[in-house]
């Protein structure tokens, strides 16, 4: 297990050195800097802003100086909002951002695995079709058009939730629903899928034939070779919601993090976009990395190590 | 939501009762010019409360000397105030200056700072916190973007450019703690009103020991009207009365609460749900679609009122087809003006013939009033024959390939399209049109590397020149390749002269001139649409645009 996971780690410090590197150098070739403005500034002050930032070195240099920070922990200041840290800006609308979506992922998974289940054990009867029906919808159904729509009738007409913002409990009603409808319908049809080939297996066939019952069956044989797909999911899906929803977020004022991806490159906010990638990819390796041990923990099948695997 | 209902009648309760106990005082006070109309009937009662508006987004800065955006000036508003400030009609008035004298020449102008004036945290507002503050933005190692402001004053652009590195040589000088006198290159009529704007805010000396002050609510000291109450990054602002200030009489919001909400249907919807009492600009937007139903079903609600900023395409005049008069000016008349603010728009523009925009003060009034713009004509037949004797003068058979750019928005390419459309109709010409990314956009304007590309321009401040000295030979702005030794000698005598008759004919001539070679087509000017609630009263949008809500008041219908 130790080796295996200290392999993992050294294989994702060289992924983020990549990453860096390749957004650093493709962010330089972007045309514009953080200091253009539609009334010209002068020369002395962009030099001495240039300096402040370091922009007046050689690239080489800045690559060079860039890496050294990182090494320290230090992301830099943004270029945009004066005297913020980008550490902090990721701080403090991450939190928003990681809030909403990880009642997103309880309400996704819950929600699906539920459907799911509900809809193998009735194959071919309405609750079935049903179940399918509401997967379809929810698959096809972009998440800013069921903000909007959230937004219009039980804010606006009903007047059951506010709007926008995020300041007592129901406000998380909206943003998180909106965010689960695809993920959940995702998990719901995977899970009915697996579920109809692992009911047909003849190893239930084996342990109905034993006599025993309906839901030892379902829980202990039937539901946790299903989830394996689930799993492979949740990951990316993790990654995914926690990192914010640009749209969703928007739509319901949200201060989350969604909106700097977009934002910190119109800006040219060089700190900003490279903590931005930084960050994400560690949250995107981080799920895998879980995911891929979550694995072993669900089916002793796949070993993470030479020993007797991670049970 | 149950709780919150009972919560708010509760609240109500509460501000009703002290409404009711504290009303004999307020009504009272003479300090209040707003009483006189509420007084008289049954009407209603002025009450306590919140004023709720959009931000948009995260204000860049609030440092004074690193602002340089409206959202960042609007909260500026709030918590500083400069040597003067704006009274409800635009005009400059007393703020941190209760007297000045300018000298004979109007090149000195010397400023008594007001005795009571105070920061928010207690310490006394003194004329060395504006020496303090405007050298600070002057000196190029704080990379003040927006330090062009100051370049009226002796010494100050050297100063900024490095050229020297002595401070003591900008003429800005606190002659004792409560006298400021400041020296000018040149008379300026429009000095006085400049030192309202926001980056003449004086700055507390804290700021020497901690750059990064202006950045947290808790290290802001300011000195305006409200203090900074709250702030949670990307989310909201509140403001509160600052009980140091010293009009705090004429402060009636208990707060100021700003939300930052980016999308434009969210902040209608919380304007409808009463969860904001205000709505549009300057800082939020009413969605384009639905201001022609606003206006019809909300008319007590709805306001519009003229902008001065202009909206306009540039030429690259030293390019092919552009760099002949006749086909600039066969393009600028071939276009139907009138049909794009009434069927594009659509929120109260006026079709632009010249380019400096209604609401810029002239020699007695507005300047637009006093020089019309009937500079040209759209006349459609007239523009054909331009065009074809402007295409033999090229010695071109046809109308070459050229491209009209703008910024990516889907207003911006909504003209666009019509304006190529009509083109195509009127003239028979195919001009193709593409968006770009707005770093991308202005690297592209700097490099003239274009054919037509879309522009507007606001004022910095209250004066024709704000718009003229933009096309000055080579000037920062000037991105057409346009000169004229005649419009810059105009130019010239304007900034050199302090009697305004005389400054404002010679711009009335430079003007004539940039109409008459056209490189820039004028379309709009602007105009600023918004929503409040009724019972608000004293909350204005200035002549550029910008919200004053400082003195604002709610009265119960």
């Amino acid at each position: 297990m130790l080796k295996y996971v200290s392999k993992k780690f050294l294989s994702m410090l060289a992924s983020l050195f990549v990453l860096a590197s390749a957004t650093f150098f493709l962010m330089k070739l972007i045309p514009g800097d953080p200091f253009l403005r539609e009334k010209a500034i002068p020369e002395k002050i962009k030099e001495s802003l240039y300096a402040m930032y370091g922009l007046d070195q050689p690239i080489w240099k800045q690559y060079l100086m860039y890496l050294n920070n990182l090494l320290h922990g230090d992301l830099g200041m943004s270029m945009k909002q004066q005297y913020m840290s980008v550490t902090r800006i990721i701080k403090d609308s991450f939190v928003y951002s990681a809030q909403i979506g990880v009642l997103a992922i309880i309400v996704s998974v819950a929600a699906g695995l539920i459907l799911g289940i509900i809809a193998a054990l009735n194959h071919r009867k309405l609750l079935d079709s049903l179940t399918i029906v509401v997967a379809v919808l929810g698959v096809s159904i972009p998440n800013f058009l069921a903000a909007s729509a959230l937004q219009y009738v039980f804010g606006l007409k009903l007047r059951l939730l506010d709007v926008s913002g995020l300041n007592d409990w129901t406000d998380y009603i909206m943003p998180v629903l909106a965010l689960s409808f695809l993920p959940a319908a995702f998990i719901a049809r995977l899970t009915r899928s697996t579920m109809l080939e692992v009911l047909s297996a003849d190893y239930i066939k084996t342990a109905r034939s034993k006599g025993l019952s309906g839901r030892i069956i379902l829980v202990r044989h039937a539901l946790r070779n299903a989830i394996l797909p689930v799993v492979t999911y949740i990951g990316p899906m993790t990654a995914n919601i926690i990192t914010g929803s640009v749209v969703v977020e928007q739509i319901f004022g949200i201060g989350g993090i969604g909106k700097f991806f977009v934002q910190s490159i119109t800006n040219r906010d060089y700190t900003l976009i490279m903590g931005l990638t930084l960050f994400y990819g560690i949250i995107l390796m981080v799920a895998r990395f879980l995911t891929d041990v979550a694995y072993g923990f669900v089916d002793p099948r796949i070993k993470l190590s030479r020993g007797k695997g991670a049970k | 939501m149950k709780k919150k209902t009972v919560f708010s009648y509760v609240t109500l309760l509460l501000v009703l009762t002290l409404v009711l106990a504290g009303c004999g005082n307020q009504n009272n006070n003479p300090a209040n010019p707003n009483n006189s109309g509420n007084d008289g009937g049954s009407e209603g009662q002025e009450e306590a409360r919140a004023f709720r508006l959009n931000l948009h987004s995260e204000p860049p800065s609030l440092d004074p000397a690193l602002m340089e955006d409206n959202v960042s000036g609007t909260i500026a508003t709030g918590i500083y105030e400069g040597l003067t400030r704006k009274d409800e009609s635009g005009n400059t008035v007393e703020g941190m200056a209760e007297s000045w004298e300018i000298s004979e020449d109007g090149k000195t102008y010397t400023f008594k700072i007001r005795s009571d004036a105070k920061w928010s945290n207690g310490d006394p507002v003194t004329a060395n916190d504006f020496e303090f503050a405007w050298k600070r933005a002057l000196d190029p190692a704080i990379g003040s973007t927006y330090a062009y402001q100051f370049y009226y004053i002796a010494g100050a652009q050297d100063y900024n450019e490095g050229k020297t590195t002595n401070a003591d040589a900008v003429g800005v000088k606190a002659l004792d703690a409560q006298t400021l006198e400041v020296k000018l290159n040149s008379p300026t009529p429009y000095f006085l009103g400049l030192t309202s704007f926001y980056t003449y805010n004086p700055v507390h000396q804290s700021a020497k020991e901690n750059a990064g002050w202006a950045a947290d609510a808790a290290t802001i000291i300011g000195n305006g009207p409200f203090k900074m109450g709250e702030w949670q990054h990307n989310t909201s602002i509140k403001l509160v009365p600052n009980e140091n200030y010293y009009a705090k009489d004429q402060v009636k919001f208990t707060s100021v609460d700003f939300t930052m909400i980016a999308d434009s249907a969210t902040e209608l919807a919380n304007y409808e749900t009463d969860q904001l009492d205000y709505t549009g600009k300057p800082t939020g937007e009413i969605p384009a679609e639905q201001i022609p139903v606003l206006a019809e079903s909300k008319k007590d609600e709805f306001h519009q009122v003229g902008t001065a900023s202009s909206y306009y395409y540039m030429f690259n005049m030293e390019k092919a087809p552009f760099n002949n008069v006749k086909v600039r000016k066969a393009l600028a008349m071939a276009i139907d003006r009138q049909s794009i603010v009434e069927d594009i728009t659509q929120a109260g523009e006026l079709p632009a013939f010249g380019f400096v925009p209604p609401g810029i003060v002239g020699v007695k009034g507005d300047y637009r009033d006093e020089v019309k713009d009937d500079f040209f004509k759209e006349d459609v037949e007239e523009a054909k024959k331009l065009l074809a004797e402007g295409l033999e003068e090229l010695g071109l058979s046809s109308f070459p390939e050229v491209k009209l750019t703008y910024n990516t928005n889907d207003s911006h390419k909504a003209i666009a399209d019509a304006i190529v459309d009509m083109w195509k109709t009127n003239l028979g010409i195919t001009v193709g049109t593409g968006n770009e990314e707005w770093a991308v956009f202005l690297e592209n304007r700097t490099a003239m590397n274009y054919e037509i590309q879309r522009a507007g321009w606001g004022a910095d401040y209250n004066d024709p020149m704000t718009y003229m000295d933009m096309f000055v030979t080579k000037g920062g702005q000037n991105n057409t390749g346009f000169a004229s030794a005649e419009y810059d000698a105009l130019i010239q005598k304007a900034y050199a002269s302090s009697d305004q008759q005389e400054r404002i004919d010679a711009m009335k001539e430079a003007e004539k001139i940039l109409m008459d070679q056209l490189p820039i087509l004028p379309i709009y000017y602007y105009s600023s649409v918004y929503m409040l609630k009724p019972g608000f009263e004293n909350i204005y949008l200035d002549y550029k645009g910008d919200i004053e809500y400082t003195r604002g008041y709610y009265v119960a219908k």
